[in-house]
């Protein structure tokens, strides 16, 4: 059987969507995602004009992660940019952890 | 069709309120959601409880369920009653390969198809371990996926899926890769779904990795972080001699740069050397004597701040 090969899309900073692909990808609304910008949830670039705003393409996790709490908890704009926040908070530090446990000597075994 | 007992899943009695079966369904969602608990199985559990909320929380979908019946053990072979897929289907299918969760995401507003609007293809998320090899180099990973497509009697069905996904170069711990349209088919002119791959470096023997940058432990004798010496070190890709200066401490990082692994456009990270300095487990009659001799014409005191603290 022939299997297709894809070439996977790097979510980083060097891809950039607008806000309407990242409201069509991640399930919120651009009206949300506006609200999510308002409360300093979700870092837009080149934000002149809010609805012309662009971002980099790591936005679209925090914005799949905000559908889901969103559609899972039922919560507001506020709640939804907190929840985000402290798990940004908290995804950072888990990563510092990392970083200071490669540097640690392990035993070896 | 394997019975699933939606009920037992959420923990409530077939005769619960819709408030109830709400407030149950958010308890469980604080407990096992998978952007909350890192707890092992956490994903799957999530998925049995929405799975069972989705369906339950819809009166005419839970009316639907109910009338499967309720005598099935969980994973038990069943069908549902005679006249069960003319009032809630077209009455002119098998319910043979179809799975429950499958079922009812194909009823809307008790009768199948959903209407004509669109609606996206279902994401996907899949872990993909890779190695630091694999890593530095870009690799191939094999992905399989049970994706639901529309059967021609329009319900949903389970369909394997195979494809690769290249992975170029210089993915690290946590990177997020997207596979535009390999996620579950969209319906009515909808777009199809996205696969997210979500990357693990597999444990190396000797190196670990930060980010881009690489660390190995480097276990010195102590007369050759005393003296200094040039050492063995072996990188990703070949073994270079490091030198090592006199007086070199335990826990000192070496660094080796360009070493590590290469990041995604230009550039590579860096390969640090954590010293160890380590002791023989066993000594030659020569080899205490040295030490002994060594104990005795040393004038170094590794515990002299201890004095300076407690004057």
């Amino acid at each position: 059987m022939r299997v297709e090969i894809t070439e996977a899309v790097w979510l980083d900073e060097h891809h950039e969507f607008s806000l309407a692909e990242l409201a069509n990808l991640s399930g919120l609304s651009e009206a949300e995602l506006l609200q999510l910008i308002d409360y300093e949830a979700l870092p837009a670039m080149h934000a002149t004009v809010a609805t012309e705003a662009r971002f980099s393409a790591d936005c679209l996790l925090i914005a799949r992660t905000a559908c889901r709490l969103r559609n899972d908890f039922d919560l507001d704009a506020g709640g939804l940019a907190l929840a985000i926040k402290l798990l940004e908070r908290i995804h950072g530090l888990e990563a510092q952890l990392r970083a200071l446990d490669a540097q640690l000597p392990h035993r070896r075994k | 069709m394997k019975y699933k007992d939606y009920y037992k899943i959420l923990g409530v009695e077939r005769n619960a309120s819709a408030e109830d079966i709400k407030k149950t369904y958010r308890k469980l969602a604080h407990k096992y959601h998978p952007d909350v608990s890192k707890a092992p199985d956490t994903k799957e559990k999530f998925q049995e409880i929405g799975e069972a909320y989705n369906t339950l929380k819809n009166p005419e979908k839970r009316a639907a369920y109910d009338q499967l019946g309720s005598g099935f053990r969980p994973g038990q072979d069943f069908r549902p009653p005679p006249d069960w897929n003319k009032e809630f289907g077209d009455g002119q299918f098998s319910f043979d390969e179809m799975d429950l969760a499958d079922l009812f995401a194909g009823l809307s507003g008790g009768r199948r198809g959903g209407g004509k609007f669109p609606i996206p293809g279902q994401d996907y998320e899949v872990e993909a371990g890779i190695t630091l090899d694999q890593a530095a180099r870009g690799t191939e990973i094999e992905v399989n996926l049970a994706v639901p497509e529309p059967g021609e009697n329009g319900f949903m069905r389970r369909v394997p899926r195979t494809f690769k996904a290249r992975i170029a170069k210089g993915a690290t711990e946590g990177q997020r890769l997207r596979l535009p349209g390999k996620g579950g088919k969209g319906l009515n002119g909808g777009r199809d779904g996205d696969l997210y791959l979500n990357i693990h470096l597999l444990p190396h023997p000797l190196f670990r990795a930060s980010g881009h940058d690489l660390y190995i432990d480097l276990p010195l004798a102590p007369w050759e972080a005393v003296l200094g010496a040039a050492v063995e070190v072996p990188t990703l890709e070949e073994k270079v001699r490091l030198k090592i200066p006199a007086g070199t401490r335990s826990g000192q990082q070496l660094r080796l740069s360009g070493r590590g692994l290469p990041r995604p456009r230009e550039g590579r990270g860096d390969l640090y050397a954590v010293v160890q300095i380590v002791v023989p487990a066993e000594l030659s009659e020569r080899e205490r004597a040295l030490f002994k001799d060594l104990a005795e014409a040393s004038g170094f005191d590794p515990r002299g701040h201890f004095k300076e603290a407690v004057k």
